[in-house]
């Protein structure tokens, strides 16, 4: 990660700290396989790959903490939605989860240096000032540019990415099987009273 | 993303460059009955993976979609017509070709669209009448597995039933069919290349609603064709570039095609027929780079066809808003279209079709847009020209957003109002002024000048589209909506279906290929592409294509 902005790589965690805790679990990717067998893609059918990332329980634990943060308070998110759907999908490019895991650890590091604490700690608005004070809100997401910039694409925007192709998202945006979830063909024919959207 | 290890030429009765439908559907039906097939292919082969990364490539603002595919260098290109030509965000270097991202729609043309000259004096006539593509189309519709329901009083004579079952409308459907109802305009079941129901050992569509990259395998692309012809032992290369085309001494026949490998290695492959399936501007490209002492002005080009007549369909959108809900966005393809206004003798000057919304609210990303509003290279654009829009673009993307919590911003909202569209596609008439060339200003990266797209309007598009609009107001306005923004012509992009630079007829001055897509002046050189179109009719081209590459096989199986 190149650090162009104010914390120093000193100021991060350690990798060993954040392997004091157990390492990441494999998941089954709820995805669909690409030329699948006839019939057998039902709603619900699982395993492309197997989720083998590097992230420990305590990568998701921060992250968790990070989507309470970056979320509406209207939208509930335990860290087994964060690591199924960040972790559990294919990753988008080789080594975009290290980078990810990188940027988690980044911004515990921030947190701990600047504001004393864990970012599971603190509060959800106190997490926001995490990112702020980073930069995070203000910078453009770009995958090989400063510590927030690399924040603001691998670690927020993978998180916003993840809602916004979630069911979880349909309260706020009306739509209630988003583009990127498979939610079958019943939605787009459902009628206005079944739904207000 | 995988690859072919070895790259050298290979005994063949039939080489054929490019992998896309056309490329593909040729090779598995000449594989099929015995024949030894290599496929060249420029780009690279997709892993199923792969298919999932672009979909989020695609739902994400901030990478460039085309990103899996592009070469910049190999890719250049220069557009000095009206119309952008933007290449690059339209069509696929890769095996399976531009299939990877198409919307999937499959209308066959119409009766009339193959007479145009002999009933209307415009353009010209295909040297195939409709019945005679028709048992083909059967056969493409199969091979593709096509949804429909045979329900359009407008559209062209069919004797079977579609090969899957329709997909139901969507309810915004209803909202316009009332519409459409009182003014007498009739919609019908949007034809499509997706599976309604598990069909070909793919399976149903699971509504991912990201169509252009779906990664469920229901939408047909030509990696399908690929895979069955190399089941039948054909051999499929990918990232290799075919330069030229080597004639004999006569020109009569053509002998090899010059390629390179990635390792900068150049082969020569020989086989006893040849196919171009490169797309309406790499074939003509191709057969233009390939110039000789014989054929000073391109290969095949005894007419000075190649190039010329360059078509695709321009179109437009009127937006609108509504009272109450339009379940917008929850399923990523269109349902339901109207061909009243197709052909000259419907109302209006020239032919359209339209298409009825069911994306019209606004995703992240701009998952139903072709280019994201947000990508790094419209980004930079709206640096350059900060329109309202542009801004407006990149403010409401929530991956942008500058605040979060309860404050971020959302790609939309739940409404009202609620938002809703109708897009139109017309005819464009062939001229011979809009065409691609050489610009030898400009080199690829392997030294070959880049293609040059010159194409603009002309009146009867202008006046076929202004109809269009005025249409498309007329059913918004009949709705009780409110209409927000209708799309011009003005400064347009090209579309994504490129027809017409190495046309079919039976007069070798002033076409390319003979009625059974063989070139006028080379006997065991065929063209399998929308490039073959001597009319573009109003339709998107794939079917038939698949079609017709379906036909040339057969007409070079009887030549082996």
């Amino acid at each position: 990660m190149t650090d162009r902005s104010a914390e120093s790589a000193d100021e991060r965690p350690t990798r060993r700290q954040f392997l004091t805790a157990l390492g990441g679990s494999a998941l089954a990717a709820a995805v669909y396989g690409y030329g699948v067998e006839a019939g057998t893609a039902t709603e619900g059918s699982t395993a492309v790959q197997s989720g083998d990332h590097p992230a420990s329980q305590c990568h998701v634990d921060v992250l968790t903490a990070v989507a309470r943060a970056v979320y509406p308070s209207t939208v509930s998110v335990d860290s087994s939605f964060v690591e199924r759907r960040v972790f559990g999908r294919i990753e988008p490019k080789p080594g975009h989860f290290e980078r990810l895991v990188a940027a988690i650890e980044a911004v515990d590091g921030h947190a701990q240096a600047r504001f004393g604490g864990a970012m599971s700690e603190f509060s959800a608005g106190r997490r926001r000032q995490v990112l702020q004070s980073m930069g995070v809100t203000t910078v453009h997401p770009t995958a090989d540019g400063t510590t927030a910039e690399q924040v603001r694409f691998y670690l927020v925007n993978d998180l916003l990415y993840v809602l916004f192709t979630s069911p979880k998202s349909s309260e706020l945006t009306g739509i209630d099987n988003p583009p990127g979830h498979p939610g079958g063909r019943e939605a787009y024919r459902r009628g206005s009273g079944e739904g207000d959207r | 993303m995988t690859s072919t290890d070895d790259r050298t030429p290979t005994d063949a009765d039939v080489c054929i460059i490019g992998a896309g439908p056309a490329g593909a559907l040729t090779a598995y039906s000449l594989a099929r009955r015995g024949h030894d097939v290599v496929v060249l292919e420029a780009g690279e082969r997709l892993t199923p993976e792969d298919h999932h990364r672009r979909m989020e490539m695609w739902l994400r603002p901030n990478f460039e979609r085309n990103a899996f595919w592009l070469d910049e260098l190999r890719d250049a290109y220069t557009s000095t017509g009206e119309i952008n030509a933007r290449l690059n965000d339209t069509r696929v270097k890769a095996v399976g070709g531009t299939s990877l991202h198409w919307d999937a729609n499959t209308p066959r043309l119409h009766e009339a669209d193959f007479e145009m000259h002999t009933r209307h004096g415009l353009g010209r006539d295909w040297p195939i009448s409709y019945d005679d593509l028709r048992p083909y189309y059967v056969r493409a519709e199969r091979e593709m597995g096509v949804s429909g329901a045979d329900d359009n009083p407008d559209g062209p004579l069919r004797e079977e039933p579609y090969p899957l079952k329709p997909f139901e409308p969507s309810y915004s459907d209803s909202l316009f069919a009332e519409a459409c109802e009182e003014l007498g305009i009739a919609m019908v079941t949007q034809p499509k290349a997706i599976n309604s129901e598990a069909y070909d050992d793919r399976s149903e569509c699971v509504g991912y609603g990201v169509c252009n990259a779906c990664p469920s395998g229901a939408k047909y692309s030509a990696e399908i064709h690929v895979r069955k012809a190399e089941t039948e032992g054909a051999r499929v290369v990918d990232q290799v570039q075919a330069l030229s085309l080597e004639h004999d001494w006569e020109g009569d026949t053509v002998e090899a095609v010059r390629y390179a490998a990635p390792d900068g290695s150049e082969y020569r492959q020989e086989a006893d027929q040849f196919i171009v399936a490169c797309g309406g501007i790499e074939t003509p490209r191709l057969l233009l780079l390939s110039k000789s002492d014989v054929y000073p002005d391109g290969l095949a080009n005894s007419s000075g066809a190649v190039g010329r007549y360059l078509m695709d369909h321009p179109s437009v959108e009127t937006t609108a808003v509504l009272a109450e809900p339009t379940r917008q966005s929850n399923i990523g393809w269109v349902s339901s279209r109207s061909d009243q206004f197709y052909g000259i003798d419907s109302p209006g000057p020239g032919s359209y079709h339209l298409t009825f919304s069911n994306t019209a609210k606004s995703t992240s990303g701009g998952a139903q847009l072709r280019s994201p509003p947000t990508s790094p290279s419209n980004v930079l654009d709206a640096v350059e020209d900060p329109s309202s829009e542009a801004l407006a673009d990149l403010a409401n993307d929530p991956l942008n957003a500058t605040t979060f919590g309860d404050g971020l911003d959302l790609p939309t909202t739940a409404g009202p109002p609620y938002p809703l569209s109708i897009r139109g596609a017309g005819e464009m008439l062939p001229r011979a002024d809009n065409r691609v060339t050489l610009d030898r200003s400009q080199t690829d990266s392997y030294g070959r000048p880049v293609p040059s797209i010159d194409l603009s309007d002309g009146e009867h598009e202008r006046e076929t589209i202004a109809h269009c609009r005025e249409i498309q107001k007329a059913i918004l306005s009949e709705l009780g909506a409110e209409v927000t923004g209708s799309s011009t012509l003005s400064g347009r992009d090209m579309s994504t279906h490129h027809m017409g630079t190495t046309r079919m007829g039976t007069d070798p001055t002033e076409s390319v290929v003979n009625e059974e897509c063989r070139t006028h002046d080379l006997s065991n050189l065929w063209i399998a592409s929308s490039s073959v179109f001597p009319t573009g009719g109003a339709n998107n081209p794939t079917l038939t294509i698949g079609a017709l590459a379906i036909k040339t096989a057969d007409h070079i199986d009887e030549t082996l």
